[in-house]
């Protein structure tokens, strides 16, 4: 194997998106810890006139840390994990380095386009599709640059064979674009009524039950290709790398992306059960969430047993700790989710605020962790920096866990809660309870799950910090590290 | 075969896709004409309706309310009667939402008043104590975007035949006279208002948001 100290890697495009993850993450979940708050304190939707109330920020949280946070780190990682695994440098297609560059200038346009939007209330209402035509042609072009730079490396590459991560980018990049296409198409009013109201506006293609199918089919596999597959892609490479253990096994990486591949298309339904869907298709979405504990745990399983015999790291080295936690965390949040598909717990869960919980075990663990122990990685080897504290890292980690928990814990209690209030009744089989009396019981659990956010914002201040000081004042390093990211204490 | 298309990643690509694509071909198209038939009696929204709708929407009022009664007594006790696909054949977009942190409004029209809405949504906690719903003050000075609702009745009309025009169906015709219609829909609904700002508006012929979002929840049946 050539060495890869050998080829001069350029990492310009993924130090540009390292910067738009740090940036856009922190909006993003200030936003969330806003509209946290304002669940339980209704005055704060009082601060900026009708562009600070729940519904504007609500679209604008999920999307700036979806689409913001999350993606840019998808494609900051792709940029230098690319480049290694292919063991080619952008450097030598200038085509490529361009094509990196514009990308990331028509990403920032879009996304400035996407904030300006959902504050004027400009919004198809779809979740995580809410963008209108204009924007989506410009999500689309962002797209197919994405794949450009994909498949542009991929033809120039010197190793033939596919490393798992680039499956990964490859069906994440495949996944998205398929969704993202079908969900969102639309007829601009302006130009089918000839020349009417605002030109921005379309109506959907598809209208009630075939809409919510759409989207769903959509909404739940967004979750699929933006929040689990590229996020193995990293997991795949980032872990290896770090802790200098081989992958535990290649049959059973190959078994969970191809099985993860086809079972995860078929589990949207599980969002419309008791719906007016038809009853089968909800009844095949309980059971393919089911079945996709499998592939899930397969990867994740995968992960820990790479660790096999070398668990002194998880105490020695932070990265591993976010790393081997954020596995851990998938895993629960796996098993959490198809526990929810289940028709009977669905009835009770549907609607109430354990949803937002589990969601959020899966992003700010899973992901947000991924995420993080990826640029902690890639830091040093793209600045040729130590890391700047290691101490910082630690209770940044401590804190965030914190956060998460509170989260999660509060949002269950939460979620159950009102789900039983709802459905009670008095001995003469009225309901027991008016709908506002189960709004009123959540006030503890809101302004808990605020705080656990808070803490995790924190956290990730502290993050950002860290890389900051490591980049302005890290002591430079002559050679690239072979596997542990050298940090101060 | 594995190895072979790790090693190819056109055909590698493809694998993916193809693995991917057919569980939506699967689950989606097979009752999509079904699902697409409107109950007897829906009708498709007035352009008033409409313009109240995307109000709702633009304030993102689907984010804490659903529009689904799912079918369990606690539900139709709550709610009234749960819901049919049918009834949501003219809804573009659907907006049954996913989260409740509000009651559901599927069919809020039956049991709510415009005078009860317009206190509602000026300042929640004065109608419901306790609520924690932002109040909508700005509905009172925006103006609804009538224009831009005629061009989606026009362009579902023309491009899924939506029927418009036809008997017992709602009128469009000409935009001016769209603009009449709805100026004529919205009297009621300014006459059983108590807001200044609102009757003021209307007596120049402006229809603000908050009197097209009253005409949509009280379609809402």
């Amino acid at each position: 194997m050539q060495s890869s100290s050998m080829i001069n890697y350029d990492y310009s495009v993924a130090k540009l998106f390292a910067f738009a993850t740090i940036i856009l993450g922190i909006v993003g979940m200030l936003i969330g810890v806003l509209i946290a708050f304002q669940m339980a304190y209704p005055e704060l939707n009082n601060l900026a006139g009708e562009y600070g109330t729940f519904g504007r920020l609500r679209p604008l949280h999920t999307d700036s840390v979806i689409f913001g946070f999350l993606v840019s780190g998808i494609f900051s990682t792709w940029y230098y994990v690319g480049q290694r695994v292919l063991k080619v440098s952008m450097a030598e297609s200038p085509f490529l380095m361009a094509l990196g560059k514009i990308h990331f200038v028509l990403y920032l346009l879009v996304v400035a386009a996407v904030v300006v939007s959902l504050l004027l209330g400009i919004t198809t209402s779809k979740e995580y599709a809410e963008f209108e035509w204009p924007i989506d042609i410009g999500i689309v072009v962002i797209w197919v640059m994405w794949g450009m730079s994909i498949f542009g490396l991929i033809g120039i590459r010197r190793e033939k064979t596919l490393y798992i991560s680039v499956w990964y980018y490859i069906a994440t990049f495949l996944g998205v674009a398929m969704l993202y296409l079908f969900n969102n198409m639309e007829v601009p009013t302006y130009f089918a009524s000839g020349g009417y109201g605002d030109w921005w506006h379309s109506v959907s293609m598809y209208a009630g039950t075939n809409d919510a199918m759409v989207q769903w089919w959509y909404g739940h596999n967004a979750v699929a290709f933006v929040f689990t597959v590229p996020i193995i892609a990293m997991i795949y490479y980032f872990l290896p790398k770090e802790s200098g253990q081989p992958i535990f096994s290649y049959k059973l990486s190959l078994l969970s992306f191809w099985g993860l591949m086809f079972v995860y298309l078929w589990a949207g339904g599980h969002h419309l059960l008791y719906s007016t869907v038809p009853d089968w298709v909800q009844t095949m979405g309980s059971i393919f969430s089911i079945v996709l504990i499998l592939p899930s745990w397969g990867s994740a399983i995968n992960m820990l047993l790479t660790m096999k015999g070398e668990w002194q790291q998880l105490k020695e080295n932070p990265l591993i700790k976010f790393m081997v936690l954020a596995s851990t965390f998938y895993m629960f949040s796996t098993l959490e989710g198809p526990i929810q598909a289940i028709k009977s717990v669905n009835a009770l869960a549907h609607f109430t605020d354990w949803i937002p919980g589990h969601v959020h075990d899966g992003t700010l663990g899973w992901v947000g962790f991924m995420i993080i122990a990826a640029l902690l990685h890639m830091t040093p080897r793209m600045f040729k920096k130590e890391l700047y504290s290691k101490k910082l890292m630690e209770s940044q980690f401590w804190i965030q866990t914190t956060g998460i928990v509170l989260y999660f814990s509060s949002m269950w209690i939460a979620g159950i809660t009102q789900g039983m209030m709802w459905r009670a009744t008095d001995q003469y089989g009225n309901l027991a309870y008016s709908f506002i009396d189960t709004v009123n019981v959540l006030h503890p659990y809101y302004t808990i799950r605020g705080v656990g956010g808070l803490l995790y914002l924190a956290g990730f201040i502290m993050f950002a910090y860290n890389f900051y000081k490591t980049i302005t004042a890290g002591r430079v390093i002559e050679e690239e590290p072979r596997s542990a990211s050298p940090m101060a204490a | 075969m594995f190895h072979w298309l790790e090693k190819n990643p056109f055909f590698f690509a493809v694998g993916v896709f193809l693995v991917i694509a057919y569980a939506g071909l699967i689950t989606i198209l097979p009752d999509f004409m079904n699902s697409a038939r409107p109950v007897v009696g829906t009708k498709p929204y007035t352009v008033l309706q409409l313009a109240g709708r995307h109000a709702y929407i633009k304030d993102s009022c689907n984010a804490c309310h659903s529009q689904l009664i799912r079918p369990f007594k606690s539900e139709t006790d709550r709610y009234g009667m749960y819901s049919l696909s049918g009834e949501y054949a003219y809804d573009r977009p659907f907006l049954w939402g996913s989260k409740r942190t509000g009651p559901d409004l599927m069919r809020v029209g039956n049991y709510r008043t415009t005078d009860w809405l317009e206190n509602h949504m000026l300042d929640p906690a004065s109608v419901v104590p306790g609520s924690i719903m932002p109040k909508y003050g700005h509905m009172f000075n925006n103006k609804a975007n009538i224009e831009t609702a005629y061009a989606e009745a026009v362009t579902v009309k023309k491009v899924f035949n939506v029927p418009y025009d036809e008997k017992d169906m709602p009128k469009l015709g000409s935009f001016e006279e769209a603009q009449k219609l709805a100026l004529e829909e919205a009297k009621e609904i300014v006459d059983n208002m108590k807001n200044p700002t609102v009757k003021e508006a209307y007596a120049k012929g402006e229809i603000k948001e908050i009197v097209a979002l009253i005409a949509y929840l009280n379609s809402l049946k």
